[in-house]
C-alpha cells in the first residue's frame, strides 16, 4: 500500500478522465459541445508543436512575465519602504486595500486612455493589479518581523539600516513569495481577459475566444488546459525558487 | 566572604564604600524607576552588580525581573534613574544578551557559524579575523556541534548553545540571559547548566541570569537577587559560595539545600504579601 502513495496525485486525474470518457461515449452532452479527451488532446499536441497555440502561449507567458517583473521591480523596495514603519503604512493602507479590492478589469478603459491599443495596456493593466498584491504582502512580511529577532540584532549593536538590511528584509522573504506566486497568478488572469477583449491578435485569451467563435470545440479546450498548465506552471516555479532560497521558509 | 549578603538600601553612598566589597561594583543602578500603564514596577530602585560574578534575579511573577535585565542592557528605556557600568552608559560597553526564546532570536537564513560571526560582522571584523575567532571560541568551549547547519537543524538545546555563543563572540564585559533553559526540557536544561558553568568558569565575565527556578538560580550563582512583589526592591542578596564545578552532588549538599530553603522562604514570604 505504501508503495503506492505517490499515485494518489494521479487518482483525481484519472477520474476525471474517466468521467470524461464515459459522458462523451454515453453521449449525455452534445458531442460538439465537448469533444472527447483524445481530441482535445489531439488539438493541442498539434496546436503547441506545429499550429498558433504554441506561438500564442509563448505571447501570454512574456505578457506575464513582463508584467510580474515590472510589478516586482516597483512593488517589491516600495513595500519594504512602508512596512519598515507601521505608521506610514497604517497612513496609505486604506488606499492600497482600496486599489486592491478594485477588479483591475475596471481599470481596462483608462489604460487604454493611457497606453492606446496594444500590448502596453495589456502589460500595464497586469502589473498595476500584480504589484499591489505583492506590495501588500511584502509590507506584511516586513511587519510582522519577530520582534525578538529585530531586538537581537539590535542589542548585537546592528543600527536601524542594518537591521532593515539584515533582518527585515531577510524576515520579509518567505511572505514576498507568497505575494509573488498570488501576483503572477493575477498577472495571468488580467493578460488572459486583456487578450480577450483588448483588439488583440494573439495570446491564450485570443486563442479561446477565436476557437469560441469558430466553434472549433477541440481548439478551445485544448487552449484553456494551456492556460492552467501556465497558472500551474508558473506557481511551481516560483515555489521551487522559493525552496531553494528561503530555505528556512516555515521552520 | 564576610557580610557578602549586603542588602540595596536608599543610601547609595553607604553603599559604594561598603569596605565588605573586595572589589568595586561592576554595574551601579541608581534611582531606577519604572511605570507600564498605572503600576510602578520599580520605584526608585538601588542596586549593585558584582564582578565577575554568576548572579541570578528570582522573584514573584510579574515582579519585573525581565524588565530589569532589559532596562540594564539598554532594550527598555527607564522613567528615570541612572545605569552604569564602571561609570560608563550601556552604549560604551560590549554586552551580550541571549534570550529565551532561541528559535526568534536566531537567523535562519544563516549557518550557526555565521550567526556566531554575526555581531563581529556588526563591528567590521574581516572575514579571516572573524572565522578564526568563532574557532576560537568553538575550541575553548569544546563545543561538538556541526556549525555549518542552520539553526533549525539543530536541537533547542544546540540552538540555545549557538546563541550563548553568538553573545561571547565579542568578549563581552557582561552578558544577560533571560530565562535561558526554559523553553528546554528537564535533561536538556541539566546539560545547559554544566555548559553555562563551564563557560562562566572559562570567562569569568560577569553574568546576570533571570530564573523562574529556584533550584536552577541557586545551583548556577554566586549571588542570588530575591525581588518583592511591585514596586520591586531587593529584599534580599543572598551568598551561595559552593566551590565549582558544581555537580550534580551540590545540590544533595546541606549548603545547597539551606539556600535554597532560605530562598523559598523568603519568596513565599513576598508571595504572600501581595
Amino acid at each position: 500500500m505504501k508503495r503506492l502513495q505517490p499515485l494518489l496525485p494521479f487518482v483525481g486525474v484519472a477520474v476525471l478522465l474517466a468521467v470524461w470518457s464515459l459522458t462523451v461515449w454515453l453521449r449525455v452532452v452534445d458531442p460538439v459541445l465537448l469533444p472527447s479527451p483524445v481530441a482535445t488532446f489531439r488539438a493541442m499536441w498539434t496546436g503547441m508543436t506545429s499550429g498558433k497555440l504554441g506561438l500564442d502561449f509563448l505571447k501570454t507567458v512574456e505578457r506575464t512575465i513582463y508584467s510580474t517583473v515590472i510589478a516586482a521591480v516597483i512593488a517589491i523596495p516600495l513595500g519594504i519602504l512602508l512596512g519598515s514603519s507601521e505608521k506610514v503604512y497604517r497612513s496609505v493602507e486604506f488606499l492600497i486595500d482600496f486599489f486592491r479590492s478594485t477588479p483591475a478589469s475596471a481599470m481596462f478603459p483608462l489604460f487604454l486612455v493611457l497606453f492606446g491599443v496594444g500590448d502596453r495596456t495589456k502589460i500595464s493593466v497586469a502589473a498595476f493589479g500584480a504589484a499591489l498584491v505583492i506590495l501588500f504582502n511584502v509590507a506584511y512580511g516586513v511587519m510582522n518581523a519577530r520582534k525578538t529577532r529585530i531586538l537581537a540584532a539590535r542589542v548585537m549593536g546592528a543600527s536601524r539600516l542594518r537591521v532593515l538590511w539584515d533582518v527585515m528584509l531577510l524576515e520579509s522573504l518567505p511572505q514576498t513569495f507568497v505575494g509573488l506566486r498570488n501576483g503572477v497568478s493575477l498577472a495571468l488572469v488580467i493578460v488572459v481577459v486583456a487578450e480577450m477583449f483588448i483588439g488583440s491578435t494573439d495570446g491564450l485569451g485570443q486563442r479561446v475566444f477565436e476557437a469560441q467563435q469558430l466553434f472549433d470545440m477541440p481548439d478551445m479546450y485544448a487552449a484553456i488546459f494551456a492556460a492552467g498548465a501556465l497558472g500551474y506552471g508558473l506557481n511551481l516555479l516560483f515555489l521551487t525558487i522559493e525552496r531553494r532560497f528561503v530555505h528556512w521558509s516555515g521552520k | 566572604m564576610a557580610g557578602a549578603q549586603s542588602i540595596a538600601t536608599a543610601d547609595p553612598a553607604r553603599k559604594v564604600h561598603d569596605p565588605t566589597h573586595r572589589t568595586a561594583p561592576h554595574v551601579t543602578i541608581r534611582g531606577l524607576s519604572k511605570r507600564f500603564s498605572d503600576t510602578a514596577i520599580y520605584d526608585n530602585f538601588d542596586f549593585d552588580i558584582p564582578r565577575g560574578k554568576l548572579i541570578s534575579v528570582f522573584g514573584p511573577n510579574g515582579c519585573g525581573k525581565s524588565t530589569l535585565i532589559n532596562m540594564i542592557a539598554g532594550l527598555f528605556p527607564v522613567d528615570a534613574g541612572e545605569i552604569l557600568f564602571d561609570g560608563q552608559p550601556v552604549s560604551k560597553i560590549r554586552f551580550g544578551y541571549v534570550f529565551q526564546n532561541y528559535r526568534e532570536a536566531m537567523f535562519p537564513w544563516l549557518r550557526a557559524f555565521d550567526n556566531i560571526a554575526y555581531p563581529l560582522r556588526l563591528m567590521g571584523v574581516s572575514k579571516a579575523e572573524r572565522t578564526a575567532r568563532v574557532e576560537k571560541l568553538v575550541a575553548h568551549l569544546g563545543v561538538k556541534i556541526d556549525l555549518a547547519l542552520y539553526p533549525y537543524q539543530l536541537s533547542g538545546g544546540q540552538q540555545q548553545l549557538v546563541s550563548i555563543m553568538r553573545a561571547l563572540i565579542v568578549e563581552p564585559e557582561i552578558l544577560f540571559l533571560d530565562e535561558p533553559f526554559s523553553a528546554l526540557d528537564y535533561e536538556m536544561t541539566l546539560f545547559m547548566r554544566e555548559q553555562l558553568q563551564r563557560v562562566f568558569m572559562e570567562t569569568a565575565t560577569t553574568m546576570v541570569l533571570v530564573s523562574h527556578d529556584l533550584e536552577e538560580a541557586v545551583y548556577l550563582s554566586d549571588r542570588i537577587l530575591l525581588l518583592s512583589r511591585h514596586p520591586a526592591r531587593a529584599v534580599e542578596f543572598v551568598a551561595y559560595d559552593a566551590p565549582r564545578p558544581r555537580t550534580l552532588e551540590t545540590m544533595s549538599e546541606a549548603d545547597f539545600i539551606s539556600t535554597k530553603a532560605h530562598c523559598l522562604d523568603v519568596f513565599q514570604r513576598e508571595v504572600r504579601k501581595g
